[in-house]
């Protein structure tokens, strides 16, 4: 959305949304606020709520507590098929027995919208996901990506001021999937209405958005736009969940303005603390590192670990390396191709700044969700 | 693997046997049925269509298969009706409850036949049902429920539910959605169901016997009454009415069936 630009779309705010299965939360206590127009992914490993959040927005499912609006009203209580919001699902869910045409022009026929103007407004949708040469072909008869396509055109065809996406792109092969990002990215521009799109790829969660809210365990640990989440994690599983990042662990100690970290008998620091009572980690991104050779110089870093080389990958655009540390942990560091280059099992030095260490919370739990 | 000329040869033979075997007795009622003689001796001598002459002709014969048809058509329709409701409900009931009330439903389907025959015709004495248009309809719609269940229930299995969800994101109410999207997709297993049914209804004979009596009595019970009293070939015209008119049907409907599965495949 550019500023200034109407918008078509719909504000949602999540009020303290919870949703309980007998014991189980799968929601508790979700609130979020979705601009009108606003390209909202919600993100986080399966089971995290993110699907229920979607499903409860639709109305698919009750909520035990909480407030959904939507532009405005409340419609806690108000069935699926009265909340005008369209949804695309990751199994397509076309109805078989009808041709594409008849099943884009389905919900304009609930809607009693007369035959000249619902075949103008079923062509003009599937123009828009270039599937205009397909109205009379049956969905067995289209590949899956034409499918998806087909179900976007219809759920777009009544257009409704949200849009709803549970991971769409989840049953498509890796190319498929990228040039369909695009396409779904330029659809978003062109109609202008809100769009809250479910995945758990990180990647895809990244190119599309306009903010991302991150989800474990039923609750939001993080919104923000990529940039945010990947230079600001405010908890280590949003940390370690965007982008490739290196945690470091150790007996911590914190004077005035820096803390300290006792790894395997070295100790690296960083001119900061952390507030609070909790075990402080360091988590770094992998352009922060860097590799030297020992007794190498190094300008400009304050701190080394010594390590060795476990994997080598070269990228093309550079290199990536993972380095086992001492304590038997993995750091994972990208080089540029400039850079010099060290084969597997090489005995390494790693170096960064402390400044580019961001002091996280520990939250050992995480790692069991991280899989 | 490559057949041997004289293994095709033998298999082709056994086949041919078998199949002689299971339609030989259906199609000796044809050649019988045009005897000129009032015996149902075979082969048959001559050459007549008095038979099929009596069967239009005598009140007896043509009331009898006219009450059958109106019977089967009703029970056709109710079974359909009433075990589409069931299979439907069933699906979306609790997984322990529903396999238990399906097994309730199917029991006419195991429960012998006379037995259950005597169950009916005592209750039916009582409340005066014996020879009633209504008595047979409710006898037939017991026996063939089952097999609209089953057909249903087959067509269910296989429906994915998540289409409803989505006809309910489109703006579809339960019914709607229902009849647009859910209807469409299980109508091949209700039609066989219909089929099925009015079949069943259709030949049923051991109820039929207990609830009919001179007055309104069904096609299978007037054959059976008359092939007892005497040998009246007009059984065998009966049959092979029948026997056309089955395979015209379950023919036509195979035919249709196909050219709908060519033009959306």
């Amino acid at each position: 959305m550019k500023p200034g630009q109407e918008s078509k779309g719909a504000a949602i705010d999540l009020e303290s949304i919870s949703k309980a299965y007998g014991g189980f939360n799968a929601l508790d206590g979700v609130s979020l606020r979705i601009e009108p127009g606003e390209f909202m992914t919600l993100l986080g490993p399966s089971g995290s709520g993110k699907t229920t959040t979607l499903n409860v927005v639709a109305g698919f499912t009750d909520v035990t507590s909480g407030k959904l609006l939507v532009g405005g009203k409340n419609v806690v209580g108000v069935p699926a098929h009265k909340r005008n919001i369209g949804v695309v699902f990751q199994h397509y869910a076309l109805f078989p027995h009808m041709s594409v045409g008849r099943n884009v022009a389905y919900p304009l026929t609930l809607r009693g919208v007369g035959t000249a103007e619902r075949k103008a407004r079923v062509a003009r949708a599937l123009d828009m996901v270039k599937m205009g040469d397909f109205a009379h072909r049956y969905p067995s008869e289209l590949s899956g990506g034409q499918q998806q396509r087909v179900a976007l055109a219809r759920a777009i065809v009544f257009d409704p001021p949200l849009l709803l996406m549970d991971e769409p792109l989840g049953a498509l092969d890796k190319k498929l999937r990228e040039w369909l990002q695009l396409e779904i990215k330029r659809i978003h521009r062109e109609l202008g209405t809100t769009f809250v799109y479910v995945t758990h790829d990180q990647e895809e969660a990244l190119v599309l958005s306009d903010r991302i809210a991150v989800f474990n365990r039923g609750r939001i640990e993080q919104v923000g736009t990529g940039r945010e989440l990947y230079d600001e994690p405010t908890t280590l599983f949003v940390g370690r969940f965007i982008g490739d990042s290196t945690v470091l662990r150790g007996e911590a100690r914190s004077d005035g303005a820096s803390t300290a970290l006792r790894i395997a008998g070295e100790t690296v620091t960083a001119p900061r603390r952390m507030a609070g009572e909790a075990r402080p980690v360091m988590l770094l991104r992998p352009e922060k590192l860097a590799i030297r050779r020992p007794g190498q110089s190094a300008a400009g870093t304050t701190n080394r670990l010594p390590g060795t080389i476990a994997e080598a990958i070269y990228l093309g655009s550079g290199s990536k390396y993972e380095v086992r540390l001492a304590d038997g942990s993995t750091a994972i560091v990208r080089s540029p191709l400039t850079g010099e280059s060290f084969g597997l099992g090489e005995e390494v030095e790693l170096c960064f700044d402390g400044a580019d260490a961001k002091l996280l919370a520990d939250d050992s739990t995480a790692d069991a969700t991280l899989t | 693997m490559e057949m041997k000329p004289l293994t095709r040869v033998i298999l082709g033979l056994v086949c041919l046997l078998v199949a002689i075997w299971l339609v030989a007795p259906t199609l000796v009622v044809v050649p019988m049925s045009f005897n000129e003689n009032k015996s149902l001796a075979f082969p048959p001598q001559g050459f007549s269509w008095q038979w099929y002459q009596n069967f239009f002709t005598n009140p007896d014969w043509s009331s009898s298969f006219l009450n059958s048809l109106k019977v089967a058509s009703v029970v056709a329709v109710l079974a359909t009706v009433l075990g589409t409701l069931a299979a439907f409900g069933l699906d979306r009931m609790k997984a322990g409850p529903a396999s238990l009330l399906r097994m309730l439903m199917l029991t006419p389907m195991v429960v012998p036949g006379v037995v259950l025959a005597i169950g009916i015709y005592a209750v039916y004495l009582d409340t005066h049902l014996v020879g009633t248009m209504l008595g047979f309809v409710l006898a037939h719609t017991i026996l063939a429920l089952p097999f609209v269940l089953i057909a249903v229930s087959a067509s269910l299995e296989v429906f994915d539910r998540r289409l409803e969800t989505a006809a309910a994101s489109l703006g579809a109410g339960a019914l709607t959605a229902f009849r647009t999207v859910t209807l469409p997709l299980i109508l091949p297993g209700m039609l066989s169901g219909l089929l099925f049914a009015f079949a069943t209804s259709f030949d049923e004979i051991v109820v039929s016997l207990f609830i009919a009596n001179p007055y309104l009595k069904t096609l299978p019970v007037q054959i059976f009454s008359s092939i007892t009293r005497d040998a009246d070939p007009t059984v065998a015209a009966v049959g092979t009415i029948l026997l056309f008119a089955t395979t015209i049907l379950i023919g036509g409907g195979m035919l249709l069936l196909g050219r709908e599965r060519k033009g959306r495949p």
